[in-house]
């Protein structure tokens, strides 16, 4: 089965055909860079996103921090992450880049802050 | 003049990533005198509710969120005394002799400037600009607004959501709304393919299932207090709406996402000349105005699809910033 996708590793939206057998990919054509195939192959056998959002602070400069996970996330597991960051609370000041939770969820990612919060 | 007269070599009007970008240029060309004005509490501008990420990929090989790639910035301009960054200051008239009035908390001073960036970015299109017919309740946002809204403030203005226009903050806040536990109905396109970046359609609109309506436009806006309902209808090639096409959509909110305009009334308050139809300076050179000394850059010159642009270009007005002002001495 061919597959028409549309790569989202970069602002280009390569548009991706890719050749599926048994939900496992066989070929990717019309990627006009390495990150195309890697991106189909990702995206037909388990599609992943880096999640954003932000989380509410208390006694600081910002009422919002935002937030990302330093690697993408599965798609399945989006809904069930942001319950787990509208629980989140920032208490103390940060620098962008400083992780908020250690392996998210075990997702093997972190949740950073994305700005500094004094 | 209304206040007291400092004199700078330049003087940056707006803190955003074509501010900040100009800013680090004209610097590293040798301006050793440079005045940033920023009207909100912090350097970044509309980056600093960009939460999403698709910064950063084509400026610093990475893939960031906006307040990532302001950071970047912020941090490089700390480091340059030769910056001076004024914050809550707010410009309110620029002239043809490169003087500045500007207001901050208290106070009104007067900058006279060698040469002047307008750094100005945008604002969006409202609601009254695509002609909606219908009643005025609340629940009407251009999608920037609940964008500020929902990032910045922690506020979620309502729980239905209609979005007119398929730009990419509309792509962009249908997820945001949508991961907030609001529902979106629809998005709702006259044209026939999307305004926003393809990555947008994919991400925000496919990955939730958002229903996406392309030759339809909102007819009517209804609701006394509140939005309650819009009606949607279908239009051929020229526009024309088809009446049997119609149908309605209840909901409590209504963003508008239909474009952006260059902010560029000080420029023509300063006799600059400005194309009407677009709210840009006409001028023959990138970044240029028809005034000698005085620059646009970023979304004020033209409207850019991507961030990472902006700052390319704007370390240009920089650096041409920097060679005019050499050239006087």
């Amino acid at each position: 089965m061919i597959k028409k996708i549309t790569c989202i590793q970069c602002p280009k939206g390569c548009a991706l055909s890719v050749d599926i057998e048994n939900c496992l990919v066989v070929k990717v054509t019309g990627n006009e860079c390495p990150k195309g195939e890697k991106y189909a192959i990702s995206e037909i056998e388990n599609p992943m996103r880096v999640l954003t959002s932000a989380v509410l602070t208390e006694g600081l400069s910002l009422k919002m921090a935002p937030v990302r996970t330093d690697g993408p996330i599965p798609k399945a597991d989006t809904m069930r992450a942001m319950d787990e960051i509208k629980k989140l609370r920032l208490k103390k000041p940060a620098v962008a880049g400083e992780t908020l939770v250690k392996d998210f969820m075990g997702l093997g990612v972190n949740l950073t802050i994305t700005r500094q919060v004094s | 003049m209304t206040g007291r007269l400092t004199e700078r070599e330049l003087v940056i009007i707006g803190g955003g990533p074509a501010g900040m970008a100009a800013a680090i240029s004209a610097h590293e060309n040798g301006v050793k005198d440079i005045l940033v004005l920023e009207r909100d509490q912090y350097l970044g501008g509309i980056l600093n509710q960009c939460i999403h990420t698709g910064f950063g990929v084509e400026y610093f090989k990475e893939i960031l969120t906006g307040p990532e790639y302001a950071d970047r910035f912020l941090q490089k301009i700390k480091q340059l005394p030769g910056v001076e960054v004024s914050v809550r200051s707010f410009a309110v008239i620029l002239r043809e002799d490169r003087t500045v009035t500007y207001i901050k908390p208290g106070v009104i001073e007067d900058v006279s400037a060698k040469a002047v960036i307008m750094a100005t970015g945008c604002r969006e299109k409202t609601r009254e600009m695509v002609h909606i017919a219908g009643s005025r309740p609340s629940g009407i946002f251009s999608a920037g607004l609940a964008q500020k809204l929902v990032n910045v403030e922690g506020l979620l203005p309502g729980k239905e959501v209609v979005i007119v226009g398929s730009g990419d903050i509309g792509l962009i806040m249908a997820r945001r709304f949508t991961l907030e536990g609001a529902r979106v109905k629809a998005i709702i396109e006259i044209q026939k393919k999307t305004r926003g970046l393809v990555r947008n359609v994919v991400q925000c609109v496919e990955d939730f299932d958002i229903p996406m309506y392309f030759d339809h436009k909102i007819s009517r806006i209804y609701g006394r207090d509140r939005v309650e309902k819009v009606a949607v209808v279908k239009v051929d090639d020229n526009f024309n709406e088809i009446p049997a096409s119609a149908f309605e959509i209840s909901c409590d909110t209504v963003l508008i996402s239909v474009g952006l305009i260059p902010e560029n009334e000080l420029l023509e308050m300063a006799g600059a000349v400005i194309d009407k139809k677009t709210n840009t300076p006409l001028s023959e050179q990138v970044n240029g105005t028809s005034i000698p000394g005085i620059f646009a850059c970023g979304n004020a010159f033209k409207v850019y699809d991507l961030a990472d642009s902006v700052s390319k270009d704007s370390a240009v007005a920089g650096k041409m910033a920097a060679e005019y002002i050499k050239g006087l001495k």
